[in-house]
């Protein structure tokens, strides 16, 4: 290609994401896009192509990102080439969604015709616009009889300001509107800008591990070019590699000798750590580096952390090497080993939120077969000693006394609530039970309120989400980020079982609720802990003064007394069945603790 | 083990083969899936019994009967029970065609227990007297509870009076070993409830009593009552409290209780029954029953048409056959013999398994036994008292 045909190519490049709440159809509107393009044929056309995980589609989630080119023929008769970058879309992954944000010139906003903008939706489209992105909004689902497109192009004005007498009113599972939103991105979102000629600077917006090709970066040009046998490196790291190879997703990979401004896809080059290539980064040339990285890269540190300990103690070496496979594709999780007298031999894992957490919990039961114990999550919590020593503690276990402690420090999130104003009340009151600050609160219209609270994180990662959904209908939704560390009046709670402290149970909380709090847990324990063949008491107590107690009364009776006849495989399936259900306990002293019991802290409320 | 005992452990495998020993089978389940009524808690092979083929599914059974003998062999039995469903369903002639094929293919050996299923409300002097006159002894009476409202409520269709009428024939007909079922945790059933029905079984001077504590299963109306919040059962403790209670009671009155769920007075222990808490071999003729013959349980077929073509197709109306491995008759010899009140037998464990039931399992039975879920008494390992209460927390530990 020469100089003139690569810069008209340039011109007919359109990179663009899309933003939308979970279920707001999304992934619909992708398949749409890669169907109508042809993409895909109709025989590879499963629902949700882009979601790849099984995890990810039955969830209905996007956790890891994709990028598609895909080529359009538009109305001018030209070609264009489309690169389509998702998103996952959980507050979890916000600075994740701003990275591939930044890969982009435009994004899709879409809304739901019946349900309008969303929280979420509006953080997101907050990242988009910081990223100067075009945005071109959809109002999707109006085949629903309860669509109301007039109402939510106002919104879209009103709360966003964004002018939507242009919105393409779209279902995609009609197929309306399709068309209509491939003309759109020709003719709004702005071509690659920069030069072709200039030092590289590809920002890896993802990343993956292969067993055959180490990492496979997903990148997107933003100046310069790459070719395979180039030299590289990573900005934040310095480290060195040399390109492998490079190539496009349609959605299948397909090699390329190089990549230029405006293209996206993906670079392998003997990578063996995905902490190498952290979402964010920028990959330029060694022998031409670009003098300064593309802006907005962060290390993402985990928020939230956990035990993590196999039923089985056998299955502990299983345990590390799951999380070194998962780690593998995943530069923010983390782990290390930690060990606790109820519970054995485990790791301390960190997360970026509780979704994040539950992922990985869920991948290493389902896909490396470990039948997992995970302990209440906790948040990292800095602690000042009488002694003037400053300790970080992520394990409420690891608390030190409290007569050693000067001041225990917890981290602070700005949570911004989108309710309808009829729930007003019912979330302030959510927020102030949740040890909350007043910030603010913006009425977007008539109808809508966005209030701003500065909340504990634990408390975030307790229930509250659960909470605001059962107080306001499911109505509103939530977005937060980190703001510092604050003082709070924090003591551990243990929890006994049987007259035994059980560490994986300890809770830090707040003084004014540890009465309350532990009257709940043991309440909730007691209904959790299946009878044993001896009472149990289940204590909960502050240093060593026991501040609430329950009982679980001894079993009494677990004999088949029904007759089958000579139906003696149901009797053994029954048998089978509970042997099933034990296997699933771990013994703590004496007592078998079902799985959920460690979580029993989350689910207090439940009543 | 020596060389030698390995081959003298060969040696008898192979002369026990050759003998046919492994196929003796000297009880026979046959299963009348008809009802005129459906109770609220049975998840049993059953349907209303209008409308149905009745004759031609009596028609397979006896096909079915005739196969089975000419398939595996053994035609003179020990035990024969004819159980539901509701067989008392049948009309005479019915019960006569049955009675009919029954003979024709099976001889009963001497000392023989021949029992059927009978519902209070559908039995009368001339039903009694057919089946007196077939050779039945023993009569298995649905009680479930003495009390009308909770018997309305359970979607019976007798009442307590039909109870006293149905012994009271029953016993004018000659019959001398009568056995009632009761239930316990039935929904709104109190203790006192439950033993104003015990004392009134014992007043009636039963021969044999099985009580049974509801399980509710898929597919009941129980069942659909309880996903809807509909259904107060007794508390965990309360059912404990009426399973004790009725030990007490019964074991006060001269009955022997023992297996879980059974009662009898010394000699008249349910024979047919104890074929399953043995680990022995039975037949099971007619829709949905099981067999196990051989060293192979079957499943029969159970939608009533399915079982008819079936028979009328391939002679035998197998919907699953399972060859038992060596562990799970092991297993089984545990689990089924331990809800026997006199346990398992360490030597008749050797006999049939070859190996020594302590060399297997004597970790678990002395984890038990530490317990006081098991105690040994010399040959025999059984539960104990408190083990009675807790027999799947033993059961399952020896499954593997």
């Amino acid at each position: 290609m020469n100089q003139e045909e690569k810069l008209s190519r340039q011109k007919r490049i359109r990179n663009f994401s899309i933003i939308a709440h979970i279920d707001h159809g999304k992934s619909t509107i992708a398949d749409r896009l890669l169907e109508a393009t042809g993409a895909l044929t109709e025989r590879e056309m499963k629902e949700q192509a882009l979601d790849a995980m099984d995890l990810e589609r039955e969830r209905g989630i996007t956790i890891k990102l994709n990028a598609v080119q895909l080529t359009y023929k538009a109305k001018d008769g030209e070609e264009y080439i489309f690169h389509l970058i998702d998103t996952p879309g959980h507050v979890d992954f916000t600075y994740e969604v701003s990275r591939s944000l930044a890969a982009c010139e435009g994004a899709l906003l879409i809304v739901d015709a019946a349900q309008g903008i969303e929280a979420q939706t509006l953080a997101n489209v907050y990242l988009a616009l910081e990223n100067d992105l075009e945005i071109i909004p959809i109002i999707n689902k109006i085949d629903l009889p309860s669509a109301d497109p007039e109402r939510v192009k106002k919104e879209i004005e009103d709360v966003i300001g964004l002018d939507a007498s242009d919105a393409v009113l779209a279902s995609a599972k009609e197929g309306i509107g399709i068309d209509d939103i491939l003309e759109q991105i020709v003719e709004k979102v702005p071509p690659p800008e920069n030069d072709p000629n200039a030092p590289l600077k590809a920002l890896i917006f993802d990343s993956l591990y292969d067993s055959y090709r180490g990492v496979v970066a997903y990148i997107r040009i933003v100046e310069g070019t790459v070719r395979v046998g180039d030299k590289i490196k990573t900005m934040s790291t310095g480290k060195e590699f040399e390109v492998a190879e490079l190539g496009v997703f349609t959605p299948k990979p397909e090699p390329r000798e190089e990549l230029t401004v405006g293209d996206v896809g993906y670079l392998t080059a003997s990578i063996k750590n995905v902490s190498d290539t952290r979402v964010g980064d920028t990959i330029t040339s060694v022998e031409h580096p670009a003098a300064e990285p593309l802006p907005g890269y962060r290390k993402m540190n985990p928020m939230v952390f956990c035990g993590m300990y196999p039923i089985d103690s056998n299955q502990y070496n299983d345990l590390r090497e799951a999380l070194e496979r998962l780690e593998l594709n995943d530069a923010s999780l983390q782990y290390e080993p930690e060990t606790s007298q109820a519970l054995g031999f485990g790791f301390r894992c960190g997360f970026l939120g509780l979704l994040h957490m539950e992922i990985i919990q869920e991948r290493i039961e389902r896909e490396f077969n470990i039948d997992l114990i995970t302990t209440a999550p906790s948040v990292i919590y800095e602690v000042e000693m009488t002694d003037g020593e400053q300790i970080t503690v992520d394990n409420p276990a690891d608390m030190p006394p409290a007569q050693n402690i000067q001041a225990v420090k917890e981290p602070y999130v700005r949570a911004t609530i989108m309710s309808p104003k009829d729930f007003v009340g019912s979330v302030m009151e959510l927020c102030q039970m949740k040890r909350g600050d007043y910030a603010d609160m913006q009425y977007l219209d008539e109808n809508r309120v966005n209030i701003i609270y500065d909340l504990p994180l634990s408390e975030i990662v307790y229930d509250f989400f659960d909470q605001l959904k059962s107080s306001t209908k499911g109505y509103a939704s939530l977005d937060y980020e980190f703001v510092g560390y604050r003082e709070s009046k924090l003591v551990k709670m243990d929890i006994l079982l049987n007259g035994e402290k059980i560490d994986a149970l300890s809770i830090i909380v707040h003084r004014d609720f540890a009465f309350e709090r532990g009257k709940a847990i043991t309440e909730k324990l007691k209904d959790l802990i299946p009878r044993q063949q001896f009472e149990v008491p289940v204590q909960a107590a502050i240093g060593n003064k026991i501040i609430a107690r329950s009982t679980i009364k001894a079993l009494r009776k677990n004999v088949l007394s029904k007759c089958y006849g000579g139906d003696v495989s149901r009797k053994r399936k029954l048998l089978e069945k509970q042997k099933e259900g034990k296997k699933r306990m771990k013994t703590v002293g004496k007592v078998e603790v079902p799985q959920e019991a460690f979580m029993a802290v989350l689910r207090m409320n439940d009543e | 083990m020596s060389e030698y005992r390995k081959r003298l452990r060969a040696l008898f495998f192979y002369i026990q083969k050759r003998l046919g020993f492994h196929i003796m089978v000297e009880s026979v389940y046959l299963h009348i899936p008809f009802c005129e009524q459906i109770c609220h808690y049975c998840d049993f092979n059953k349907v209303f019994i209008q409308n149905q083929p009745v004759d031609d599914y009596l028609h397979a059974m006896a096909a079915e009967m005739k196969h089975t003998v000419q398939r595996f062999g053994a035609r003179s039995m020990k035990t024969i029970y004819v159980g539901g469903g509701t067989p008392t369903a049948l009309n005479l002639q019915q019960l006569e065609k049955l009675f009919e094929s029954i003979h024709a293919v099976f001889s009963l050996k001497e000392n023989y227990e021949f029992t059927i299923e009978a519902n209070p409300s559908n039995v009368n002097l001339e039903k009694l007297a057919l089946l007196k006159n077939y050779g039945v002894n023993r009569l298995s009476i649905g009680v479930q509870t003495f009390h009308d409202g909770l018997l309305k409520q359970i979607g019976r269709d007798h009442t307590r009076k039909h109870i006293y009428s149905i012994i009271d024939q029953a016993r004018k007909s000659g019959f001398e070993n009568i056995s009632i079922d009761l239930m316990y945790r039935l929904p709104k059933q109190t203790i006192d409830m439950f033993a104003q029905s015990i004392d009134e079984a014992l007043s009636l001077q039963i021969e044999h009593l099985s009580a049974y504590g509801l399980q509710i299963e898929p597919k009941t109306v129980f069942y659909n009552q309880m996903r809807r919040g509909n259904l107060r059962l007794p508390s965990e403790d309360e059912e404990a409290d009426m399973f004790e209670l009725l030990i007490n009671k019964m074991r006060k009155n001269g009955y022997l209780h023992y297996e879980i769920s059974n009662f009898a007075l010394p000699g008249k222990e349910s024979r047919h029954n104890l074929t399953y808490w043995n680990n022995e071999h039975y037949y099971g003729i007619g829709a949905g029953a099981h067999s196990y013959v051989d060293g192979v349980r079957r499943r029969n077929a159970g939608p009533i048409h399915h079982y008819i073509n079936l028979i009328a197709e391939k002679k035998f109306p197998y919907r699953e056959e399972m060859a038992v491995t060596e562990q799970e008759k092991m297993e089984e010899e545990l689990f089924l013999g331990l809800r026997k009140r006199e346990g398992v037998s360490k030597r008749q464990f050797y006999e049939k398994f070859h190996r020594p039931l302590d060399e297997r399992y004597g970790a678990v039975i002395y984890h038990f036994i530490e317990k006081g879920l098991l105690e040994t008494d010399g040959d025999w390992i059984r539960l104990t008292e408190k083990g009675i209460f807790l027999g799947n927390e033993v059961f399952q530990a020896f499954l593997e």
